[in-house]
């Protein structure tokens, strides 16, 4: 494996549409929930455990080979709402782009074939991620830093916090994303065997109820 | 429409304060039970109850019937007057369940044609028990082809020190219709919760189209913070399966952050609605849940 | 019933400015308008759509500081049907979106080429943003910055990546010179040095077809574009 290349699918600066979503951070803002480092840091910790998770048990999965478009059902599954997997795929089709530039592969050209109309993020990056030769385990590790990256990102701008803080919750949460991504990626080690139906689900509940309400929203600086 | 669930708990421990019935069943009459003495001592496992309470509605030509009612363990199972072609059966709590290392099973089948649905009478409260085992609730719901199933029971309520894994397992036939409510509180009255999971699976025509999994109280993490409950304690679900619908409703916003919110969604199966609440009391939580069902074309209330 | 699969877009996922789609039609010419807040993108991008759409079929992307704002006015002032006009959220980093990762505003402008074709033009509005957004080739295929004479005469001596490399400058409010003490010969001489050989405008917009010498080269463009791309 090449360690550079998990660098490479983990930065925020791949130019894979990121930086315009927020991951329900614009809502729990514009609501009051997170309004300081402490808030952001418990926002951070939530979602870690919850989409970070599920996203992380379906990028490792996707990265052992299983089959993508089953992973993408699994993603359906998981995710109740329909902003949500409108979201969920139109990421997934801007990760499937620089990733299909970036380690060009016949995996990543039969996802864009079969489902042209995307498939979740989480899968993409897993597929990305065995294109570029990284285990089941890096691909959940991406994602689980993923699900706290982004919100981290956008607290800074919407709030103006110290951009030094963000960085200190997300090096506390450094030990959580590692619990994460191993419990992902022993999941994942199963579903050649047992399906999709061992991997992470777990889910909450203001994501999904807040996720809706900001696709509604006529006026907001993020996509989701 | 109820404004809220006012069913008495009835496995409330002593010292509750609130009022309500402080009976605690002694938990007798199954084969697994354990005397009372050795539960007390936290003696060898298995330390909890064994049970399967089972019940089937068949279609006999002309209404429900309800051929098979296995009451076990803590479930007692009543069979209530029917509504119209409706069988409906009422689980009674004969004892306070779950308790720590408990294995309850409820099966419930609403067989082709049938019309069924299924309440419990008063709230279920999982409890710590004389052992820190984690107590596992299993309820299967399987509805038959042109059947229709209510399930509607009082809620769950996770009390300070328990543990409890619940699964529900949802099996539907493409013609099925479901309404499943499902509603939970984390802590009695001025104490945290104890830990509560609970994993949701419907598979609908055998394709899965719900997994879900929530995971509330220590040591689940940040399971009260702003991504996952926002400080609240009631949580629930209503998980609605209409064949019929021609076209699923918009999705449906309800509340507001402080006295509880509400998404009302179609699945990426556009015949399966789930409408996802939280609110800062189990009357706001029905509130919402009743408020979102009411925007469904289906439209009728659950008593 | 499976709502969630929108319509396929085969040629979706590609990720150069290939002037050929997947199936060897040509596709639409795409132009940047980019520039500082207030120097009149949206009217600018307004009057174009105005003068234009009687013989070209149009559609517009917007980058919004706040999402739908620009996009909302250009449907108020009903300058093309709505379906014709996308916004594009950025994030709260307007230049991110057509420079940096440019997926959104790429996802964005293949599906109003799917949804519309054929399409002769797409109008990729940026947001506001400073003197150095400039829009990513990956993106468009020619540029245009608009600055204008009330933001201060020295703007062009300024200069900037906008200012210097764009395709074309709009130096726009030429109308507002005398009101805010402008030296438009100054600002011309300052852009010349700038620009070198590269072609510049100033428009004044509140006259009647102000916009002109836009649309000219907007027009001189997509002909020179189309007889490439028939190569």
């Amino acid at each position: 494996m090449s360690r550079t290349a998990l660098l490479l699918l983990a930065d925020g600066r791949f130019p894979a549409g990121g930086h315009a979503h927020s991951g329900g951070m614009e809502a729990a803002v514009a609501s009051g929930a997170v309004h300081d480092t402490t808030s952001l840091e418990a926002f951070c910790r939530g979602r870690l455990h919850t989409a970070g998770l599920t996203a992380a048990g379906l990028a490792a999965a996707a990265a052992t080979g299983h089959d993508p478009l089953a992973l993408d059902d699994a993603a359906d599954t998981r995710t109740p709402v329909p902003a949500l997997r409108h979201i969920g795929r139109r990421l997934g089709r801007q990760l499937l782009r620089a990733a299909r530039a970036t380690w060009p592969c016949p995996e990543l050209d039969h996802i864009a074939h079969h489902r042209p109309g995307g498939v979740h993020q989480p899968v993409v990056l897993g597929v990305a991620a065995r294109a570029a030769g990284l285990t089941p385990l890096d691909a959940a590790h991406a994602a689980a830093y993923d699900s706290v990256g982004g919100p981290a990102t956008a607290a800074v701008r919407l709030l103006s916090l110290d951009p030094f803080d963000a960085a200190a919750v997300l090096g506390r949460l450094a030990d959580d994303c590692d619990d994460v991504a191993g419990e992902a990626a022993d999941a994942a080690g199963r579903v050649a065997t047992a399906g999709t139906t061992v991997l992470p689900a777990a889910s909450a509940p203001l994501l999904d109820i807040t996720g809706e309400h900001h696709a509604a929203w006529t006026v907001r600086l993020f996509a989701s | 429409m109820k404004s809220g669930p006012e069913a008495p708990a009835t496995a409330l421990l002593p010292g509750d304060g609130d009022g309500t019935s402080t009976r605690r069943p002694v938990r007798t009459g199954t084969p697994h039970l354990p005397d009372a003495a050795s539960r007390a001592t936290g003696g060898t496992p298995p330390a909890g109850v064994r049970a399967a309470a089972r019940l089937r509605a068949a279609h006999n030509g002309r209404t429900t019937t309800v051929p098979l009612l296995h009451s076990d363990g803590p479930f007692h199972l009543r069979r209530l007057r029917p509504r119209g072609e409706q069988a409906r059966v009422c689980v009674l709590g004969a004892m306070s369940a779950p308790l720590g290392g408990d294995r309850l099973a409820l099966d419930v089948t609403a067989g082709a044609r049938t019309r069924l649905e299924v309440t419990t009478a008063a709230a279920t409260i999982a409890l710590r028990g004389s052992t820190r085992d984690p107590a596992t609730y299993d309820v299967r719901l399987t509805v038959g082809e042109d059947a229709s199933l209510d399930w509607l029971p009082q809620p769950l309520i996770s009390a300070a020190g328990s543990t409890l894994h619940q699964t529900y397992r949802v099996e539907l036939a493409g013609t099925s219709r479901l309404l499943l409510r499902e509603e939970q509180l984390l802590g009695r009255s001025a104490e945290p919760p104890g830990h509560l999971s609970t994993r949701l699976t419907v598979r609908r025509n055998g394709r899965p189209v719900l997994d879900q999994h929530t995971a509330y109280g220590a040591p689940a993490s940040a399971w009260d913070g702003p991504a996952v409950l926002g400080g609240h304690r009631a949580t629930g679900q209503l998980l609605l399966v209409e064949p019929g619908l021609d076209a699923p409703p918009a999705p449906v916003l309800l509340g507001d952050p402080a006295r509880g919110q509400c998404v009302l969604a179609p699945l990426a199966d556009s015949q399966v609605l789930l409408a996802t609440a939280v609110a800062p009391t189990l009357a706001r939580l029905r509130h919402l849940l009743d408020a979102a069902l009411a925007h469904v074309p289906r439209a009728e209330a659950p008593s | 019933m499976h709502l969630d699969h929108p319509v396929t877009m085969p040629h979706r996922h590609t990720h150069s400015a290939d002037p050929r789609r997947p199936d060897g039609s040509r596709r639409a010419l795409r132009i940047g308008f980019g520039g500082p807040v207030g120097s009149g993108k949206t009217a600018a991008v307004a009057a174009l759509c105005r003068t234009l759409r009687g013989r070209l079929s149009l559609a517009v992307v917007t980058n919004d500081i706040y999402t739908q704002e620009d996009a909302a006015f250009l449907r108020r002032e009903a300058v093309l049907p709505p379906e014709r006009i996308t916004a594009v959220e950025t994030g709260a980093c307007p230049h991110t979106a057509i420079r940096d990762d440019i997926s959104a505003n790429l996802e964005a402008v293949e599906q109003l080429e799917q949804e519309l074709r054929p399409l002769d033009l797409i109008l990729i509005e940026s947001g506001g943003d400073n003197l150095t957004a400039t829009f990513s080739r990956g993106l468009v295929d020619t540029q245009v910055f608009v600055i204008d004479v009330a933001s201060g005469d020295d703007i062009p001596r300024k200069g900037g990546p906008g200012i210097t490399t764009a395709d074309l400058l709009v130096v726009n409010k030429t109308d507002l010179a005398p009101y805010v003490g402008a030296d438009l010969d100054t600002m011309a001489a300052d852009t010349r040095r700038q620009r070198k050989d590269l072609p510049f405008a100033f428009t004044s917009l509140t006259t009647d077809d102000g916009i002109r010498p836009v649309a000219d080269w907007v027009t001189e463009r997509l002909t020179a574009w189309r007889s490439e791309a028939g190569r």
